[in-house]
């Protein structure tokens, strides 16, 4: 892991909504390879900062760096083009067949080969082309149409994937089944990756690192083994008891 | 067809009738044929694009119902822009009902006796639009009663005996508008409230002052022009103190039967109506001459005044020729006898000695009473095929047109505020609650009469359901998956085109399925501002009391509303993106 690059980074990132603050001077960096989970409640304002990287929510103040260009500089849509995304619920086409929606981001970029990275991109989530590519995605399971999801993120190769709470809406095996899948690909293509959770476990499970958002604050950024040994803060510790990681 | 011909045997008519009949249908006939493939090719387009195309399918439909619709453009409009002055041909109207189609169709024929040429606009919509048409020039002459004129146009308070009457609204329509009425007819045609003899004999009624002690036991069943204006019932309430149990509004084709069946014991009529005998009605007297007089007379518009003398001339032949009795049994020939309007009208030419020969041997037998139903419109299948062709231009031009604009507006309305959405969308919702013969009032001193205006209603009434379901489909499209579109680099016009539209695709149809169903039910209503189509035969038949005439509007058009879901039907399911479930 090349843990020196910073692939994704927030310096003083605030985001008001009306009265209510989301992100109150946020700052973070991701290096290229790593893999961070921002775990909070709801309203901690971790979906808030994960859109702030792929510009899905315009931030107040502060700066985000994206490979190291100022992303508020970056045409949205381009750098939504290259930065990969997994929403919870799959947010798949539902006119689309599973091939069509695999090969999205290719297609946008006007790749000439969309559809076989479409397919090559399925086969590693363990739904091969020819046997599920002509389906649609009301045919699929809730866990193949986040295996879809997940290939759609891949199929451009990009070098960052965001995923927010992407297996937030699976039962416990799938989940389980999911992560691995996740776990592997991850490690396999050496993707930067931040993804959303609430579940603590599933932070621990899968992340190099773990940033505890609270009331659009950082409350500790920290691998989990460090997270679990040394709670920055009262709430911090809280939310691992909750969590049964720690005792009370 | 000539508006009348509908009571005339096509095969019967004069020579210069029929060529006359002929060139007023070539348009219809040009529309008809060419809408026919024009429709087959949609069609074509529907199941071509449930085959391969994909999210294209909406606009596939809709450029589809345009090619269809293009070529029929060029032939609606010629059939109302006037031919040049010398060649147009005097419009003759009437109101919608029996005695008013009598009096214009011998106005017709009085003209047509002198070369002059004639085209027939009868039944419109009711005093407001024939007077409005009357004044903006777009009819030529129609007959009128000197009460009507005073009270529900110049809105005077009922006064004076009938010279009188005659010369104000003479003096003031010409000052006002340039509109002048020739010498009266010779016979007044006042409202006559009638009850049957049976309750006249129970509660001892002679006059209208016997009727007010009674009312409180009585319902009467009033049309709602009577029930609204000034010199009906709210006028004769105040003179004689009348308050009936309950008031229904009963339309003049069914009023009679609802009295001799006893649904109703009051009615108003009319003094010259040929139905009073039949029913064996008592007419009440008006002992406190409340009722203006009402003589009927040509009332004619500035142009043919100035420009037609000769037609002048032809139309004062009647003045003073016709006498109560005569109009009441002239009436009966119609309304009782169920003889073609054209015929009754010639036969009465003939015996007043203006016109040389009457008869026009097996004229009677034109549409025959006991012909059974079927017979009947198969002997009319020609012009019903003629009005059908036509409703469906009127419902299919003006549907289109409400797609160019609504589809357009609703897409972008969902990047506006809600509210402001909401706003717009609700106006155009406004324009369907105001009544379909109070717009296409508004809009003759704009439009004339024709097919033009009967267009812009129906395209305003198409707006809403097209705006709201094209906004509501659109703005409620698969949030997670616009959402997710986006978030992987799909363009704010990539989302829409790609994404929203398909998806708002069946949401669209269903309202351009919703708005041309409304469609052929209002283009039926068209017939009150001389646009044709299948509400012609309603309204003369509500006008003559003919129930088969009735019907053989009203059945073709609930077939057209049938067919019309259908097809829409098998659009929208066309347009449902494939791997979307119906139940979306």
């Amino acid at each position: 892991m090349t843990a020196d690059r910073v692939a994704l980074s927030a310096d003083g990132v605030s985001k008001r909504y009306g009265g209510s603050v989301a992100l109150d001077s946020v700052s973070l960096e991701v290096a290229a390879g790593e893999c961070v989970a921002l775990v909070g409640e709801s309203g901690s304002g971790k979906t808030t900062l994960l859109r702030c990287f792929n510009r899905m929510t315009e931030w107040d103040s502060g700066t985000v760096r994206v490979d190291g260009e100022d992303a508020a500089a970056l045409d949205p849509v381009e750098l939504r083009r290259r930065v990969g995304y997994v929403p919870q619920e799959g947010g798949l086409l539902p006119h689309w067949t599973v091939l069509r929606n695999a090969a999205l981001v290719p297609w946008l970029r006007g790749d000439a080969g969309a559809e076989a990275a479409a397919a090559g991109a399925l086969a590693r989530v363990g739904l091969p082309a020819a046997q599920y590519g002509g389906r649609w995605p009301r045919e699929l399971s809730g866990g193949q149409r986040q295996r879809v999801a997940i290939a759609r993120s891949l199929a451009a190769s990009p070098t960052i994937m965001l995923l927010d709470e992407p297996f937030g809406a699976l039962d416990a095996i799938t989940r389980a089944e999911l992560q691995t899948v996740f776990d592997e690909l991850r490690r396999a293509t050496g993707i930067t990756a931040v993804f959303v959770t609430h579940d603590l476990h599933e932070a621990a499970l899968l992340a190099d690192r773990v940033a505890v958002l609270r009331r659009g604050r950082i409350e500790q950024v920290a691998p989990p083994a460090e997270l679990v040994a040394h709670p920055a803060t009262d709430y911090v510790r809280d939310l691992l008891a909750r969590a049964r990681m720690v005792g009370a | 067809m000539t508006r009348s011909a509908w009571r005339m045997n096509p095969r019967q008519q004069l020579p210069e009738v029929r060529l006359r009949g002929l060139a007023a249908a070539t348009p219809l006939r040009q529309d008809g044929g060419r809408c026919c493939p024009g429709l087959r090719y949609s069609m074509g387009m529907v199941m071509k694009s449930r085959l391969g195309v994909r999210e294209g399918g909406l606009w596939a439909v809709v450029a589809a119902i345009s090619i269809a619709c293009l070529p029929c453009l060029p032939a609606a409009v010629p059939a109302q822009t006037a031919p040049p002055a010398a060649a147009r041909p005097v419009v003759v109207a009437s109101k919608p009902f029996g005695e008013s189609y009598l009096l214009a169709e011998m106005f017709a024929q009085v003209m047509e006796a002198r070369g002059i040429g004639v085209q027939r606009r009868f039944g419109l919509g009711a005093t407001e639009i024939a007077f409005g048409a009357l004044r903006t020039g777009a009819i030529d002459v129609y007959p009128e009663y000197t009460g009507t004129g005073l009270t529900a146009i110049l809105h005077q308070q009922p006064q004076g005996d009938a010279r009188a009457v005659f010369g104000r609204v003479s003096r003031d329509f010409e000052a006002r508008w340039g509109v002048h009425w020739l010498p009266p007819l010779g016979f007044e045609n006042t409202y006559a409230i009638a009850v049957r003899r049976e309750t006249a004999r129970r509660y001892g009624l002679r006059t209208l002052s016997d009727l007010a002690r009674a009312a409180p036991q009585l319902t009467a069943g009033f049309t709602p022009d009577f029930i609204g204006r000034p010199d009906g019932l709210p006028g004769l309430a105040k003179a004689y103190g009348l308050k009936p149990r309950a008031v229904r509004s009963l339309v003049q084709a069914v009023k009679y039967r609802a009295l001799a069946e006893g649904a109703v014991d009051v009615v108003d009529g009319y003094s010259t109506d040929g139905l009073l005998a039949k029913y064996d009605l008592v007419v009440l007297e008006d002992d406190r001459a409340f009722f203006p007089p009402y003589e009927a007379a040509a009332m004619v518009g500035p142009r043919l005044w100035r420009d037609s003398p000769a037609a002048i001339a032809a139309l004062s032949r009647l003045s003073g020729r016709l006498d109560v009795a005569k109009m009441r049994e002239l009436n009966r020939r119609v309304e009782v006898d169920g003889r073609p309007v054209a015929v009754v009208a010639r036969e009465a030419l003939a015996e007043m000695g203006i016109l040389a020969s009457a008869r026009v041997v097996g004229v009677d037998n034109a549409y025959p009473h006991d012909q059974s139903f079927a017979e009947f419109m198969w002997a009319r299948r020609g012009e019903l095929l003629a009005d059908t062709l036509r409703h469906l231009l009127l419902v299919l031009v003006s549907l289109l047109a409400a797609v160019a604009v609504a589809v357009p507006i609703g897409v972008m309305l969902e990047r506006a505020r809600p509210s402001a959405a909401e706003g717009a969308i609700r106006g155009a919702g406004v324009l369907q609650t105001i009544p379909s013969i109070a717009l296409l009032a508004f809009m003759i001193p704009l439009l004339g009469i024709g097919i033009v205006p009967a267009l812009v209603a129906l395209w305003l009434y198409s707006l809403y359901p097209i705006l709201r379901n094209t906004y509501s489909g659109v703005r409620d499209a698969d949030a997670s998956a616009t959402e997710a579109a986006r978030a992987l680099g799909m363009s704010p016009r990539q989302v829409l085109r790609h994404v929203r539209l398909p998806l708002a695709a069946p949401s669209i149809m269903a309202g351009i399925r919703t708005a041309a169903v409304i469609d052929v039910g209002t283009a039926t209503l068209a017939a009150f501002i001389g646009a044709g189509g299948l509400g012609d035969p309603i309204v003369a038949g509500l006008a003559l009391t003919d129930s088969r005439m009735i019907l053989s509007g009203a059945i073709p058009a609930a077939l057209l509303a049938l067919l019309v879901d259908a097809a829409l039907g098998v659009a929208e399911r066309a347009v449902r993106p494939r791997g979307v479930t119906a139940g979306r």
